[in-house]
């Protein structure tokens, strides 16, 4: 047979990519088919959004400060950890939900496609929704910056989008090798929880309120505090938390380089040891 | 060279079970035991066994979605788990209990998206689509969500999905699982044109027997693992020592005929009787031997039933295997 219009399949960024588009593609079209239900959800959404964003306000209503840090402080924190996640969860959040898939075999479909297996599972039910987390880290960002009084230099505002990004890129990394950890045991989800979510958690408070022990655990071993803290404290001309030097504030993109190279060795390693279903 | 090629491929799973607290025992379970075998381009074979015997599992490491613990393993040419996405472009599997349509899309959304990922050419997509329309008649149900399709649409509908970007082989797991007789009759005469026309290799697993007598020349049948068989169907009868039934009608009732060498009384009711012999004997001669000695009004003989033949091959290594274990 004549192979000559072909093109087998890829891996690489390029063929991820699209694989994510169309099937994310897909999944907002299936969505769209319950209308009134994609209606309900974005509405819902759109109230927790904004009363988690309430919650904040009143908090700082009662409360001026937070470890030494104040209000606007803590938003620039809470805002640049938020967005970060939310832009992660957003686009790779579905991951977190492929151990059912792995359990009742319908993975199966999925490595039958001539495309990346980890692009299909991460625009797996792709929900526009999720862009809620997005919005309201900007906003509180946005805000937080709106209330300070940073003196910029170049360096800072090249670092503060940066940072953003590779925190997401972090985070994401993060949830890839929870997911990894799903080819094995497929009710680890709640432990990749507890470091996204949790991390995420953590992050949006300054590193002043919590012990030392748990803030050298965030830098030294799950490198979240690479995901805002470090640059974060730089821009406010904070002293680095568990004697980290200043310089670590602009590694993040390395951390994140890292972070990948782990996630994607395990990814393959969980691909190989695929067991399957019985039928 | 083969199309498909296993050699000695094995497939083993570790099980732990929990025996106590924090006491686990691990198990190794071998899916496939050593099989080996070759497949040539166009042909159509049957792979068959009991639930469990490693028929999924076959399938799995052939397109690669499980890796094989040892032995070697080849379609065209290819190692599939190794490079599974490759060889996806030269695949089409259905697995009869598991759609890879979108739920909750109209079906033609889901052959738009096979389009879009397989990078089939326009003219070809079109080309293909047309054919599979117009034969497994899925015209009117283009439009429909797939979750309002029936299980016999449906599964017509994930057939024409698998074959859009010109698969040289088919892989179909139990395709006619739960259908209709004329849904099945449609999928059957359907799967026999593409072989014939597209010279597409098919490599189908079923339960059904009727399935294998009418599309496949050569059958394969796997227990524990093992095959058991490999070569037509006709040649099953040999192996499983299978007996045809000689069923007459004598004038009135009599004892027991066990005089006529070479065939075995079964059961009488009345004055018809059954006997069985070999079915690799000719029923001439006993019919002779009968007629001599007996009044007979009439007479007919039963073909073996196929199923009773495989059944009673997987009862042979079921005892096979109790004796291993010992």
């Amino acid at each position: 047979m004549a192979d000559s219009w072909r093109t087998y399949g890829e891996t690489g960024i390029r063929a991820s990519w699209r694989t994510y588009r169309m099937v994310a593609g897909m999944w907002i079209r299936s969505t769209m088919a319950y209308r009134s239900s994609f209606a309900l959800t974005l509405v819902t959404s759109f109230c927790v959004t904004f009363f988690d964003f309430v919650v904040i306000l009143l908090m700082f209503g009662q409360v001026r400060g937070l470890g030494g840090f104040s209000f606007a402080e803590v938003a620039l924190l809470y805002g640049t950890a938020g967005t970060s996640f939310g832009i992660a969860d957003l686009t790779m959040g579905s991951l977190q939900r492929m151990g059912k898939r792995v359990r009742d075999g319908t993975l199966d479909t999925f490595l039958m496609r001539p495309a990346p297996l980890l692009a299909q599972v991460a625009a797996d039910k792709f929900a526009l929704r999720r862009f809620g987390r997005v919005a309201q880290g900007l906003m509180v960002l946005v805000w937080g910056l709106y209330l300070l009084h940073v003196e910029w230099t170049p360096l800072k505002a090249v670092l503060l989008p940066v940072t953003v990004v590779c925190g997401a890129v972090i985070f994401g990394a993060v949830m890839v090798l929870g997911a990894s950890t799903l080819f094995w045991i497929q009710d680890a989800a709640e432990v990749t929880n507890s470091f996204t979510y949790g991390g995420n958690t953590l992050l949006q408070y300054p590193p002043t309120i919590f012990a030392q022990d748990l803030v050298r655990g965030v830098v030294y071993v799950v490198p979240l505090a690479f995901v805002s803290w470090l640059p974060a404290l730089y821009v406010l001309g904070r002293p680095m938390p568990a004697g980290v030097p200043e310089w670590a504030a602009f590694t993040s993109p390395l951390v994140a380089a890292v972070c990948c190279g782990a996630a994607g060795l395990a990814w393959r390693a969980g691909i190989r040891s695929y067991r399957s279903t019985g039928s | 060279m083969p199309f498909i090629e296993l050699d000695g491929v094995e497939k083993t799973f570790t099980i732990r079970r929990r025996t106590g607290l924090l006491r686990r025992e691990k198990r190794e379970v071998r899916a496939v035991d050593g099989i080996s075998f070759a497949v040539e381009r166009g042909e159509m074979v049957g792979y068959i066994g009991p639930n469990g015997a490693g028929k999924s599992t076959t399938i799995k490491m052939l397109t690669g979605i499980l890796t094989p613990s040892g032995g070697r393993l080849r379609v065209a040419g290819i190692d599939p788990s190794r490079e599974r996405t490759r060889l996806a472009q030269r695949i089409g599997v259905v697995f009869g209990q598991r759609t890879t349509l979108w739920w909750d899309l109209p079906l033609k959304d889901s052959y738009r998206l096979t389009h879009r990922m397989y990078r089939i050419p326009d003219a070809r997509y079109e080309e293909n689509l047309a054919r599979c329309v117009d034969l497994l008649d899925l015209g009117d149900l283009l439009d429909v969500p797939v979750r309002q399709l029936s299980l016999g649409q449906r599964m017509r509908g994930d057939i024409a999905a698998a074959l859009l970007h010109d698969p040289e082989v088919l892989y179909l797991d139990e395709p006619t699982i739960g259908l209709d007789v004329v849904s099945k009759a449609r999928v059957r005469e359907f799967l026999k044109d593409l072989n014939a026309t597209r010279g597409t290799t098919v490599l189908l697993t079923t339960h059904d027997l009727t399935d294998i007598e009418q599309l496949c020349s050569r059958v394969m049948v796997i227990d524990h693992g093992r095959l058991m068989y490999d070569g037509e169907l006709a040649g099953l009868h040999a192996v499983g020592e299978s007996e045809r039934l000689l069923v007459v009608d004598l004038e009135r009732e009599l004892p027991p005929i066990t005089n006529v060498p070479g065939a075995r009384f079964v059961r009488s009711d009345g004055p018809r009787q059954w006997l069985a012999f070999p079915a690799t004997a000719s029923a001439a001669p006993l019919v002779a031997a009968v007629a001599s000695r007996h009044p007979l009004l009439d007479l007919s003989v039963r073909e073996p039933d196929i199923e009773a033949v495989i059944a009673k091959m997987y009862g042979g290594t079921r005892e096979d295997r109790r004796e291993s274990l010992r």
